[in-house]
């Protein structure tokens, strides 16, 4: 047995959000200076330009990349041999996302009810996902996700027949019908497979995937190029104003499932992905 | 490219001249509105009362940003979705709206005010809220204060950039594939 702090994870939870809303991964960065090598559309190209200036600024001014900061998905890996010492761990992931909100001047954007709404101040509560694992350490990711993009993903339960075609057109429409909603250009977390609570997880799980990496199984990474040569083959570009940029990372995690189910999950993120893990 | 400066206030004229694809620079006033300040200023406008500020000629840009960090006048300002707003939009443009600032597409109930009224629909950077904060020079806090994030407030902005996203013949970016 290892014994980690329910304070450690406030503290780690509110270190990680405080800092991924305004500092980008490089890899973000990175891409728009790569889709400047190629994008051809002028309108698009104002906003891979504008887009760096924004991220640039972001670091500089200590803003948020984008006011929408987000409800605040929270993953735990739980190693089993961990024992957690300190008070109940999800009220303390919420005390984290508390401070981060008032320290890094973030945007209250969580409401109690989904019906009679009402902000809850504070960006509170987390949507936790708990998995027990082997080890004893616990890792924790954050997921800070606008609504703009959350609300343009999408589930469908595909009969076995449709195959990799029905895959395809699933994702594609996602993103298309997105009408620039999900502020492109994208990251696309896919899930295919499991049921359909599993494969919205696996959708959101893919986010947290490294976007220059490819799936271990041979046909999913082929699956990966081919999902995001299609989607920058759209045209819907940066703002859904027109482009060769529409994605610029995509993962599939996919599982078993059922002989006579097909279930497929597309979890869009805008460009201002904003995600952190650490590990205790 | 180009992009062009324009000025506000925003006439109908001026509105009808601007064209789908145009990029442009705004200085000027802005108003901002989002989702539960519409629901009020038409409130306000149903019961024959004043709205918050005078709709003519006028720009308003759909934004909740972030609060003001020690040393800023506001937070991350960047746009939000438009379409919510589009059941509220076409009174306002009757009633003296010119543009709209926002991201995403509009509806046909928008489209139609637009092209009756002579108003435009602009599409600024989504998840651009640093840059576009750069670009706001002064604040004020106009209405219903008890909105917080969603309180109208006026912007004086300088080079806030844009792109004619829908112009007044309706001619719509958005659905350039489907023509
Ligand atoms: S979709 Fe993303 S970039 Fe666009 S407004 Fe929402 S959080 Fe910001």
């Amino acid at each position: 047995m290892r014994t980690v702090k329910t304070a450690a994870i406030r503290d780690a939870v509110a270190a990680m959000l405080s800092k991924c809303t305004i500092d980008a991964e490089p890899f973000i960065t990175d891409s728009f200076e790569k889709a400047l090598e190629t994008e051809r559309n002028p309108v698009a190209r104002g906003f891979l330009e504008q887009l760096q200036e924004n991220y640039r600024l972001a670091g500089q001014k200590r803003l948020p990349i984008c006011q929408d900061t987000g409800c605040d998905a929270v993953f735990v890996e739980l190693g089993q041999s961990v024992c957690l010492e300190g008070d109940y761990i999800e009220d303390m992931i919420n005390e984290g996302i508390r401070r981060a909100t008032k320290e890094a001047y973030l945007r209250a954007s969580m409401v109690k009810d989904p019906i009679k709404r009402g902000n809850t101040g504070d960006n509170t509560p987390a949507m936790v996902h708990y998995e027990i694992v082997p080890g004893d350490t616990v890792r924790i990711s954050v997921l800070p996700k606008g609504a703009g993009c959350e609300n343009m993903s999408r589930i469908a339960m595909l009969r076995p027949a449709d195959g990799i075609e029905g895959i395809k057109k699933v994702v594609l429409n996602a993103v298309v019908e997105g009408g620039g909603n999900h502020c492109p250009p994208l990251c696309i977390g896919v899930g295919i497979g499991g049921s359909f609570e599993k494969v919205a997880s696996l959708a959101k799980a893919a986010l947290l995937l490294p976007f220059n990496e490819r799936s271990g199984i041979p046909h999913i990474a082929e699956l990966e190029d081919e999902l995001i040569t299609m989607i920058n083959e759209s045209d819907v570009g940066p703002q859904g104003l027109g482009g060769d940029t529409t994605a610029i990372g995509l993962r599939v995690l996919s599982c078993p499932t059922h002989i006579a189910s097909l279930p497929v999950a597309v979890n869009i993120s805008c460009h201002a992905l904003r995600r952190a893990t650490m590990v205790l | 490219m180009n992009e062009r400066k324009i000025h506000t206030p925003l006439t109908r004229r001026d509105a009808r001249a601007l064209r789908a694809g145009d990029r442009l620079l705004i200085s000027g006033t802005l108003y901002t509105a989002r989702d539960e300040s519409h629901k009020r200023i038409i409130d306000l406008l149903e019961s024959g009362k004043k709205p918050p500020f005078s709709l003519r000629d006028q720009i308003i840009y759909y934004v909740g940003p972030t609060p003001a960090p020690p040393g800023e006048i506001i937070g991350s300002a960047g746009p939000t979705t438009g379409y919510r707003m589009d059941s509220f939009t076409p009174r306002l443009i009757c009633e003296g709206i010119t543009a709209t600032i926002g991201k995403g597409v509009r509806g046909p109930e928008v489209i139609a005010a637009m092209k009756e009224y002579g108003a435009v629909y602009l599409a600024a950077l989504g998840g651009g809220g640093a840059l576009l904060q750069s670009c706001i020079k002064a604040v004020e806090e106009i209405a219903f204060p008890d909105l917080g994030t969603e309180a109208v407030r006026r912007f004086t902005v300088v080079d806030f950039p844009v792109v004619v996203a829908i112009d007044s013949l309706g001619t719509n970016l958005y659905e350039r594939n489907k023509a």
